[in-house]
């Protein structure tokens, strides 16, 4: 045993500082694989060998390249564009031309038109599920700070579908009820009153504005401005207006806000700023306000209602998750 | 009849019943047939020979009744009546009748049970009208890949480029109109940096606004007359809104368009011809300039 021991140190040393001198000896047949080592130590060197070949390689191979980039100069071809998700996405056959003139005529004639036409003024009604606990009220009244014009009214157990019509008796455009897990809101039904559609989110990653490193102080009382970023289907055409009838029309371009609704892998991340252009190339952005995800559930035509509702979309995960590079909205 | 109580000896207090739950202050009796759930002498529907009960099924209740002659029967022990009054009044006025002669107790407590299951049925129609919470449940696996494809999505977005780009593009569009002095200067000076030549980038720039008095930097050419500069002015706008537009067709509109709102000398309309005749002649030296921009924007 004792003879043993130092062997198989010497043979480690060697292994070690000598890996270089073992290559060229060894031949291992055309079948073999380091897994198949069963030597714990020897394996795991066997593999740190073999990846620092590869790694070597991987930068020999790329040197090159960039030496004869180099040589071409300009007629070297264009540096290939990695792949995202974002390039490799499915062609979704519902992506919205700019220029697509039936597109325009039903968004002329849909249930936003008369916002969009300046008619109607948003008045929105921001509630909860029953007994609001915790960071969901907290998240409520700092969601009526952001949207003007809202009104937070606490449920106490009423109906929605009792609600709905007091509440366009009294001119309100927009309902949003905030549905609560363990007190964090989870999430969002969105509805647009007079018979309009009723969107369901799943609410995420709430930071309130307390939360919120490097925060502003907080939002004043003018509209912000809106941004609608990568809402390319037709459903996120929908979406979109859905978000943007929430704000007045004319946004106040001295209170100097945005509020930000980007869409990125069918997720809508809701961000709010104040900016301010410090010169002409550079614009400085400061959080203010609180900061959630959502993702689409279910999109309804007309106003809440579960059971009877007709569903314009509804997630079906088996079928939407099933490829990583299709999105819909 | 004293063998019902030797069977409430036994399983009374004695012995064991499968039937009765015992807590530390009471005794419960688990079986179906029992007229209250409480484990007593009076109330053990196998140690009573004489013995009623009602139990409901789907919304509707039935009068069950042990008699001793069927004892020896257990397939016939107990006797079901139905209820067919759904009002309350009359269905007690059946109990009564079917229970009549029998021991007081025995109906004081079947009335009572027939008031609860009604009750309890009312209750049970009333909430199916109201708001029914509907749980739905979350799965761990569908839940954390979720959250893991929305971190990457958070990062896929980059937002604060994507909100800053949006504003820049915003500001060069012109949306916030007048409140901010730097517009055109913006594109003054990018170009600038391309065109070392630009002299008339320059005097442009001078001329543009009153306010940037401060930020004059570079000397007018001698050769320019005031005639010419205003024409530059003009010329100027031209070419920045043809950068915007990447469009010559469009630029006359442009033309027009800003020749109204603009704080220019106002001798753009009367110089209209001269301005076309002149914008000739810009177009083809500033060809190459929109392609560089157009070509440092997408890059």
């Amino acid at each position: 045993l004792k003879s043993k021991a130092p062997m198989k140190d010497l043979k480690m040393e060697e292994e070690s500082s000598g890996v270089e001198k073992l290559e060229p000896g060894t031949t291992f047949p055309p079948t073999f694989s380091v897994s198949e080592i069963k030597n714990k130590q020897r394996r795991h060197q066997m593999f740190m060998k073999l990846k620092q070949e590869k790694r070597k390689q991987k930068m020999q191979l790329k040197k090159k390249r960039r030496k004869e980039r180099e040589a071409l100069g300009d007629k070297a071809p264009p540096k290939e564009v990695p792949k995202t998700i974002e390039n490799q996405r499915v062609f979704d056959e519902t992506t919205v031309d700019p220029e697509d003139e039936e597109i325009a005529f039903d968004e002329g004639t849909d249930e936003f038109s008369a916002y969009f036409n300046g008619l109607t003024n948003p008045k929105v009604l921001i509630t909860t599920s029953d007994r609001p606990r915790g960071r969901v009220v907290k998240f409520c009244e700092q969601l009526a700070t952001v949207i003007p014009n809202a009104h937070v009214y606490y449920r106490r157990g009423l109906a929605l579908k009792r609600i709905i019509p007091q509440c366009i008796a009294r001119d309100f455009t927009y309902l949003i009820v905030i549905n609560q897990d363990r007190q964090t809101p989870n999430g969002l039904v969105l509805c647009h009153l007079p018979d309009g559609p009723t969107a369901h989110f799943k609410v995420s990653s709430v930071r309130l504005q307390k939360e919120l490193k490097r925060r502003g102080k907080a939002p004043t009382e003018h509209s912000p401005e809106v941004i609608l970023n990568n809402f390319s289907t037709r459903l996120g055409h929908t979406i979109g207006r859905l978000f943007a009838a929430l704000f007045p029309q004319n946004p106040q371009f001295v209170g100097r806000q945005v509020a930000t609704f980007h869409n990125q892998r069918d997720f809508i991340f809701f961000r709010f700023h104040r900016y301010i252009f410090k010169n002409e190339k550079k614009v400085g952005i400061q959080e203010l306000g609180p900061r959630f995800t959502l993702k689409l559930r279910s999109l309804q035509k007309g106003t809440f209602d579960s059971k009877y509702g007709e569903f314009e979309w509804v997630l079906k995960r088996h079928e939407m998750d099933a490829c990583r590079r299709k999105f819909q909205l | 009849i004293c063998f019902l109580q030797v069977i409430w000896d036994i399983i009374g207090n004695k012995q064991f019943c499968s039937f009765k739950v015992k807590t530390k202050s009471q005794n419960f009796c688990r079986n179906e047939y029992s007229i209250t759930g409480v484990c007593n002498r009076s109330s053990c529907p196998l140690a009573n020979s004489q013995y009623a009960t009602i139990r409901e099924e789907k919304g509707q209740c039935f009068l069950y009744m042990k008699e001793i002659e069927r004892a020896a029967f257990p397939a016939r022990m107990w006797e079901k009546v139905r209820k067919l009054s759904k009002n309350y009044e009359k269905a007690l006025e059946q109990i009564d009748e079917n229970l009549i002669y029998w021991p007081r107790f025995l109906r004081h407590k079947c009335k009572q049970r027939f008031t609860k299951i009604t009750q309890y049925l009312i209750r049970m129609r009333k909430l199916v009208l109201k708001r029914q919470r509907k749980l739905v449940p979350l799965s761990r696996k569908v839940e954390s890949r979720e959250k893991r494809k929305e971190e990457k999505a958070l990062i896929a977005a980059q937002l604060d480029n994507a909100i800053e780009k949006e504003l820049l593009e915003r500001l060069k569009q012109g949306t916030y109109g007048d409140i901010y002095n730097f517009p055109v200067y913006a594109f003054d000076k990018a170009l600038e940096q391309q065109d070392a030549e630009s002299e008339s980038d320059a005097e442009e720039e001078e001329e543009e606004d009153d306010e940037d008095v401060g930020q004059r930097e570079f000397v007018a050419e001698d050769e320019v007359e005031e005639s010419d500069l205003s024409d530059f002015e003009d010329m100027n706008k031209l070419k920045t809104s043809s950068d915007e537009e990447e469009q010559d067709e469009s630029s006359e509109e442009e033309e027009e368009e800003e020749v109204q709102a603009s704080r220019s000398k106002g001798k753009s309309p009367a110089n209209g011809s001269l301005v076309r005749k002149k914008r000739a002649y810009v177009e083809i030296e500033y060809e190459q300039e929109t392609e560089s921009a157009s070509r440092r924007r997408t890059t």
